[in-house]
C-alpha cells in the first residue's frame, strides 16, 4: 500500500525514464557479460642479450604478436613471413606496425636464438623468450594454449596455437588474426589497427 | 619358420603376378624432385626440409627413414592444424608412396625434420640427405637451402589438415 503511495506522488516523467534506464542498465550488463574475457596486458620476458623485455617497452606503437617456436617447421615461418609482407603492404602506415614473435619453447629456444631466427625474416621483428614461467604467464595474459608432446623417438614437440594478436599502441587488446583470414580480411584488421 | 616366411613370399609374388602381372620383387622406381630445406639461425635446433616423391614403378613403397651428416638425426613428421591450434608429430612408421603417385613433403603438411643441427643451414648451400625406402633402398639427394624470404610455399588460408 506503501509503495502504491510513493508511485503514485513520483513525478509523471519518471515514468517515461524509469524503462529507459532500465533497458538502458540491461544493454550494458549483458554487453559486459558476453565480453570475452580480456587479453593481452603486462608481460615480462627476455630479449636477445637477455635482458628484461616487458608490455612497457611496446608502448606508444601497435604491435602484432605470436607465439610459435624456432623449431616449428612452416607455420610459424609462414605467418612471420605473412606479416612482414602484409607490413611492406601498408606503406607508411606499416612502419608503425611492430611484430613481436614469443617462443613458447624455452627449454630449446634460447633469447640469443630466438632473436637470430627473427633476423631470418630481413623484417624488423621482436623476438622474444623467457623462463619458463614467464613464458606460462604471458600464454595465460593472451589466452595462448601451447602443450608439450612427446615423440615416439624421444623429444617432443610443441602444440601452440596459431593466431596472431594485435593490440593498440596503449597496450589494449583490439583484435587477431587468424590462420583461415586471407590477406584482404587480414590487411582490413592490421589498416583499423595502427589507424587507432 | 624360414620355409613358412618361403611360402608366404611364393604365395605373394603368385598372386602379384596373377594381379598385375608383373614379378612382385620389382623395386619401386622412385624419383625424387625438388629437395629443398629452409635456412636456419644461429642457434636454431631443428630445421625443415621438403621435397616431392615419385613413384614410376607398379608396386608401392615406404619412406621408412632418412639421415644426414649435418643433423643428429633426421625424422619424419606431419603437421595438422585442428581447432586454432598447430600440432606437428613424428610419423614412426613414415610414408607411404603408392605405386605410380606421388607424395608432396610441403609446408604445413609431410616433411622431415633436420633434429640437432651440427650448424645452421645457409641460404645457397646444398646438404646431402640419405633417404630410405622399404624396397628401393637409399637414395642421397642434395637438398638446396633456401632463404626464410624464399620460402614461402603455401598462401593463406591454410589447407585442410590431413
Amino acid at each position: 500500500m506503501t509503495q502504491r503511495g510513493i508511485l503514485a506522488r513520483r513525478p509523471a516523467w519518471s515514468v517515461a525514464v524509469l524503462p529507459v534506464v532500465a533497458v538502458a542498465a540491461g544493454a550494458f550488463l549483458s554487453h559486459w557479460l558476453q565480453r570475452p574475457p580480456s587479453i593481452g596486458g603486462a608481460f615480462e620476458l627476455l630479449d636477445r642479450d637477455s635482458r628484461p623485455f616487458t608490455d612497457a617497452n611496446l608502448r606508444g606503437r601497435p604491435f602484432a604478436i605470436y607465439f610459435g617456436y624456432t623449431r616449428c617447421p612452416d607455420v610459424c615461418p609462414t605467418t612471420l613471413l605473412h606479416l612482414a609482407d602484409w607490413r611492406r603492404r601498408m606503406g607508411a602506415d606499416g612502419e608503425k606496425l611492430q611484430i613481436v614473435f614469443v617462443s613458447v619453447d624455452p627449454e630449446i629456444d634460447t633469447p640469443a636464438s630466438v632473436g637470430a631466427y627473427v633476423d631470418l625474416f630481413r623484417a624488423s621483428m621482436i623476438g622474444l623468450t623467457g623462463t619458463p614461467a614467464q613464458v606460462a604467464a604471458i600464454a595465460d595474459a593472451y589466452r595462448v594454449v601451447y602443450a608439450k608432446v612427446p615423440q615416439p623417438s624421444g623429444g617432443y614437440n610443441v602444440d601452440h596455437s596459431t593466431a596472431v594478436f594485435l593490440v593498440d599502441s596503449a597496450g589494449r587488446y583490439v583484435d587477431s588474426i587468424s590462420p583461415l583470414d586471407n590477406d584482404e580480411a587480414a590487411l582490413a584488421k592490421l589498416r583499423t589497427l595502427v589507424a587507432r | 619358420m624360414k620355409s613358412h616366411s618361403m611360402i608366404a613370399m611364393l604365395a605373394l609374388a603368385f598372386m602379384a603376378t596373377g594381379i598385375r602381372n608383373v614379378p612382385a620383387a620389382a623395386p619401386a622406381q622412385l624419383r625424387i624432385e625438388a629437395p629443398w630445406a629452409r635456412e636456419t639461425a644461429e642457434g636454431q635446433r631443428d630445421g625443415g626440409g621438403f621435397m616431392t616423391i615419385v613413384n614410376d614403378g607398379k608396386s608401392a613403397d615406404q619412406l621408412v627413414a632418412a639421415s644426414s651428416p649435418v643433423s643428429a638425426e633426421v625424422q619424419i613428421h606431419t603437421v595438422q592444424m585442428e581447432n586454432g591450434m598447430m600440432r606437428m608429430r613424428e610419423l614412426p612408421e613414415g610414408i607411404a608412396i603408392p605405386a605410380q603417385g606421388r607424395v608432396e613433403l610441403k609446408p604445413r603438411s609431410l616433411h622431415i625434420m633436420f633434429i640437432k643441427l651440427q650448424r645452421p643451414l645457409r641460404a645457397g648451400e646444398k646438404v646431402p640427405v640419405t633417404l630410405k625406402f622399404r624396397a628401393g633402398g637409399e637414395q642421397t639427394v642434395m637438398m638446396e637451402v633456401r632463404a626464410m624470404a624464399a620460402s614461402m610455399m603455401s598462401p593463406m588460408p591454410a589447407p585442410p589438415a590431413k
